[in-house]
């Protein structure tokens, strides 16, 4: 064997380890989870901790039920699809469609600009200008509620829709424009009836992607939500999540208590969450191609 | 975000004391957040005096510098409650002895907006109040509006000793919870800016944070007894009915640096800085 083989050989072996490193690390974080959550479920049943009302802790016993986090984290997260989807695809279609050359860089460059606030300077802003706004908007008596996570959360998955999107409508075939254009197709028609309709695996893609940027997020929802463990009846009610539980109380709970399995067995479940967003995003792209 | 950035500046110096100084001439402090102040104050005075020492000061919450005493990575916890037993057991597995050493008090003010016609409460009705069975400020003798309920996380042991001594009223089989609807909140300043804005909200928080922009209730223990504000006078002579020790606690008897710095604290200087961070001394 030459010193060329043994040097082309190492290098391929290298590259390789680098490849599957992410994936090796994936599978490590996943067990390390696995090793230290499911421990709570030898004294706390998994039916009474996935549908338990209630969320004390620190009590003696402590009761763990995080079904009012889930709904938390649910409502959060669906208030703020509702509200970044339409806005999100919309401005896609601008970009990718309608706006002229010199616009389209500028909000390119927005939208990048957007996805580089760090979410604890959202949060902050949050606090000071919306919480106030929503509390006197709607007569609250508190302005901390599951809306005011929603749209700050809204401001964060735009960017990650909108840059999906963007790409999925650029990958409709030109010709596909033409035809409906030669058909005598108004644009409007070409968009609504031709480009998304061809563009929507990459466009449903990229809403997936957004509620998975969104469900685990942290620091904003913790500072604005309000974090109180109640079943939430309405989007105007303060909620907290499975992401705030983990963040909240991790400094306090004594490793190996009750309490120190029982959030990580909550994040198995935020894990088990995204882990399905992110499968269901990869198909969509998939059967695009 | 003082505080953060203060912290932060203590994180930073003592990763480069780390590296750059491997003998042992400085001392972690880290826990309760009601006292972080306090800690920095002393520090700050302390280092002033040995300059060659340091003295770094984290928050995070009595939890969290009670875990970090027990699993060693920090000399010196601080605490504004008692260790639990299961802590005291947890840390003797790792071979941790904590030492218990009460430094000051601190009076535990119940807080709501200035605008709020409420200006005293037995401990009883705060303890309806925040277990959710009162929920209308006109049963206490307020304005028609829904009480919003503050409260800190569950890692601050202002939020332990609250719920013991008044959502419980210190009975030990009691089984009250704070309502699920109280709002979490993660720091002390954090309370105070909500209640400082929403005429509707109550809240409890250390005697340090009072400003003008907060009304402190006058709190008795009972229907018979008199109305007393949060000052340090009536913390001193036991008339205001919620008030509690602080603590340090130490890896075994504090010796070195740890004795050093424990003994400034408790010292006539260390006990005035006490005073001046709104504490009570214990000297």
């Amino acid at each position: 064997m030459s010193i060329r083989t043994i040097k082309e050989f190492i290098i391929e072996k290298l590259i390789f380890i680098c490849g599957i490193a992410s994936i090796i690390f994936v599978g490590l974080i996943f067990i390390f989870l696995l090793k230290e959550g499911l421990a709570v479920f030898q004294t706390v049943k998994p039916f009474d901790f996935l549908f338990g009302k209630n969320w004390y802790p620190i009590s003696e016993p402590g009761q763990f039920g995080i079904w009012p986090l889930v709904l938390g984290s649910l409502l959060v997260t669906v208030g703020a699809t509702i509200i970044s989807v339409p806005i999100g695809v919309a401005c896609a279609v601008y970009i990718a469609e309608i706006a002229p050359h010199s616009i389209k860089e500028v909000l390119k460059a927005g939208i990048e600009l957007l996805a580089a606030i760090p979410s604890v300077v959202l949060g902050f802003i949050g606090m000071i200008t919306l919480v106030p706004w929503v509390k006197t908007t709607f007569h609250l008596p508190t302005g901390l509620t599951a809306l005011s996570g929603s749209i700050i959360l809204a401001f964060m998955a735009m960017p990650t829709i909108v840059s999906i999107a963007e790409d999925a409508l650029y990958s409709v075939p030109k010709t596909y424009k033409e035809g409906a254009l030669a058909l005598g197709a108004t644009h409007w028609q070409t968009i609504y009836r031709v480009i998304l309709p061809a563009a929507s695996s990459g466009i449903l893609a990229a809403i997936m992607l957004g509620i998975g940027r969104v469900i685990g997020e942290t620091m904003a929802v913790m500072m604005i939500t309000g974090n109180s463990a109640i079943i939430p009846h309405s989007i105007l009610q303060p909620v907290r999540t499975l992401t705030a539980t983990i963040a909240a109380e991790m400094g306090e709970a004594v490793v190996g208590s009750e309490h120190y399995f029982a959030l990580f067995a909550v994040g198995i479940v935020l894990f088990i969450i995204s882990f399905g967003i992110n499968v269901t995003a990869d198909l969509f792209l998939h059967k695009k191609r | 975000m003082h505080k953060i950035i203060l912290s932060m500046f203590a994180v930073l110096f003592c990763c480069t004391s780390l590296f750059a100084a491997p003998a042992k001439n400085s001392i972690q402090v880290k826990g309760s957040d009601t006292m972080v102040n306090l800690g920095q104050a002393w520090a700050e005075k302390y280092m002033e005096k040995n300059s060659t020492e340091f003295v770094a000061v984290t928050g995070g919450g009595s939890g969290t510098g009670l875990s970090s005493l027990i699993s060693n990575s920090c000399d010196i916890a601080m605490s504004s409650r008692n260790i639990k037993d299961k802590e005291i057991a947890l840390a003797k597995q790792k071979g941790v002895n904590p030492f218990e050493i009460k430094v000051a008090l601190d009076g535990l003010a119940v807080v709501v907006n200035p605008t709020n016609p409420v200006s005293k409460l037995t401990i009883d009705q705060l303890a309806r109040i925040f277990t959710g069975k009162v929920t209308n400020w006109k049963e206490v003798g307020g304005a028609d509006a829904k009480i919003v309920i503050l409260s800190r996380e569950v890692n601050s042991g202002t939020h332990v000793y609250f719920k013991e001594h008044v959502v419980r009223k210190l009975d030990p089989n009691s089984k009250e919870e704070f309502a699920a609807d109280a709002l979490m909140l993660s720091s002390s300043q954090a309370i105070a800016d909500e209640v400082a804005q929403n005429p509707s909200a109550i809240g409890y928080y250390g005697m340090g944070y009072i400003s003008p922009k907060q009304k402190a209730l006058h709190v008795a223990k009972n229907e018979l007894s008199e109305y007393e504000a949060p000052t340090i006078e009536n913390v001193v002579n036991g008339k205001y009915p919620i008030s509690r020790p602080l603590f340090l606690y130490s890896n075994g008897e504090p010796k070195d640096l740890v004795k050093k710095f424990v003994d400034f604290t408790l010292s006539k200087e260390g006990q005035e800085i006490v005073l001046k961070t709104d504490f009570v001394p214990v000297k």
